[in-house]
């Protein structure tokens, strides 16, 4: 009953109580709409240390059994450290330096100070933010641009009247954005903003309707309890 | 070094050079350099992460609001300013059910994480339905019925509006798999297969464009960090990691030789 029908029965109040908050446009109920998502918010925030501490665990086990590539996993905790590190350092300092009591005029000024101090622009964790994880992050998304090409090589011969109009979209949808497309024929433009304001608005529409179909019959089986694979484990 | 770009500067583009181009040693194979960027960049983005929580939710949503509350309720300590609505002893919950989400790690009390499991799911289920009614289906509804004809309706949109009507429909049939795809169902259907071509053709075009944007973006900077200002950035670091990509390479060969 504890371990099983009790978090079913969470689920089922939470579920018809958000339902119905919907519905009434009183004061408490926003005030609790609002909290409830701020609390979500939280639960995000602490679950994150799950999803670290698998990383972490991961590649202590890498280093600890002399895996191949144990070095990389060494790499990867000394990253982690830096960012760690640089990132609560200006905490730690304004913790045993505090602001003068003075410059503390109310708790939102409290609690905006501290939440610029690892964040700000110019601190050492937007430092490394803007020439650490940006360029790499940029350059491992733009690096699928080259396979992408090869990708759209394949993708676009057209053996079929599907392919073939799959291939005519994506052209138009490309040439129409660069300006070579406006300089072999004006209307090409038009044809892009045709193509994307009426036959891939009707197919986006219809599949819309379709995962809102399945987004509520999905939802309505987690408040009545028979959807229960996220609750994991047998008991 | 022209007066505008400072030490900090011409290493910080170093760095962003060296990163740049140990990624893109991805072209020639899965290589050691290639992996060490991979490694820095997982490490450095899951520490920001962990930083980025604590500083915009954990510390400022949660630590922060229920510390005053919980030395104003037990007149531990007084403040200037009183308590702001958000700042209650009801925050004890979310951290409760955070805690909670953290048992997954014991075999033994792991089942106390359904309670938040179930608190997520139940909530984000019941906020979903109406948001999903309105935004989903009504608003969509809405602009799909336009009326063929009037005052203000050129030709052009008359026929806009009837294709886009035949669309949803010719592709909502496609997905109906309660009447078998035979006869009149299957024509229409076929038609729905066209609309769905026609806009998977538009979406792969512009992620294609996406991607290459990007791919000029980092080109154009690598081009312009190979400029005397930055002190041949890109073209020294090029070398040194070809150079490194070389005798890795040289290196794993002859392992695989011994072997």
């Amino acid at each position: 009953m504890i371990k099983r029908q009790l978090p079913l029965l969470i689920a089922f109040a939470m579920g018809v109580i958000f339902i119905i908050q919907f519905f009434i446009p009183h004061q408490i109920s926003q005030d609790l709409l609002t909290w409830v998502n701020k609390w979500l918010m939280i639960i995000g925030g602490i679950s994150l240390l799950l999803g670290i501490y698998s990383l972490l665990n991961f590649h202590y086990l890498q280093i600890f059994r002399n895996k191949p590539g144990w070095g990389f996993s060494l790499i990867m905790f000394f990253s982690f450290l830096i960012s760690v590190v640089v990132g609560f350092t200006p905490s730690l300092i304004n913790v045993i330096l505090p602001l003068p009591e003075s410059s503390v005029q109310s708790a939102e000024q409290v609690k905006e100070w501290y939440r610029i101090t690892g964040l700000k622009d110019g601190s050492s964790l937007d430092w490394i933010f803007r020439h650490g994880i940006t360029p790499l992050s940029a350059t491992m998304f733009s690096i699928i641009g080259f396979f992408i090409a090869s990708a759209a090589f394949r993708a676009f011969r057209a053996r079929s009247l599907e392919a073939t109009l799959l291939l005519l979209a994506a052209v138009f949808i490309m040439l129409g954005q660069t300006p070579l497309g406006g300089m072999l024929w004006s209307g090409i433009p038009d044809i892009m903003t045709w193509i994307l304001s009426t036959p891939n608005t009707a197919a986006k529409r219809a599949i819309l309707f379709g995962i809102a179909m399945g987004s509520i019959s999905f939802s309505l089986k987690i408040i009545f309890g028979i959807e229960r694979a996220y609750l994991g484990g047998k008991n | 070094m022209p007066e505008s770009i400072t030490t900090m500067q011409i290493i910080e583009t170093w760095l962003a050079v060296g990163f740049t181009l140990m990624i893109y040693t991805f072209l020639y194979k899965d290589n050691p350099i290639f992996k060490l960027g991979e490694y820095i960049y997982v490490g450095l983005t899951a520490g920001y992460a962990v930083c980025y929580a604590w500083f915009t939710v954990i510390w400022p949503d949660l630590i922060y609001p229920l510390y005053r509350a919980l030395t104003v309720s037990f007149h531990i300590k007084q403040w200037e300013k009183p308590l702001e609505s958000h700042e209650n002893l009801w925050l004890i919950i979310p951290l409760v059910l955070g805690i909670l989400m953290l048992t997954r790690f014991s075999s033994k009390f792991n089942w106390l994480s359904r309670y938040t499991l179930a608190f997520i799911m139940g909530s984000v289920s019941g906020m979903s339905i109406p948001l999903v009614v309105s935004a989903n289906i009504f608003k969509q509804m809405v602009p799909t019925l336009n009326p063929f004809w009037g005052p203000e309706v050129t030709i052009f949109q008359t026929i806009n509006t009837c294709l886009i009507l035949v669309g949803v429909i010719a592709v909502l049939i496609y997905f109906f798999f309660s009447v078998e795809h035979k006869g009149a169902v299957n024509k229409v259907a076929r038609l729905g297969i066209f609309y769905m071509m026609v806009s998977f053709g538009a979406a792969f075009g512009y992620t294609v464009m996406a991607r290459e944007s990007l791919v000029i973006g980092r080109v154009t900077k690598l081009i312009k960090w190979a400029s005397p200002d930055y002190y041949y950035a890109t073209i020294i670091l090029l070398f040194i990691i070809i150079g490194l990509v070389v005798l890795t390479e040289l290196f794993s060969s002859r392992g695989e030789r011994t072997e």
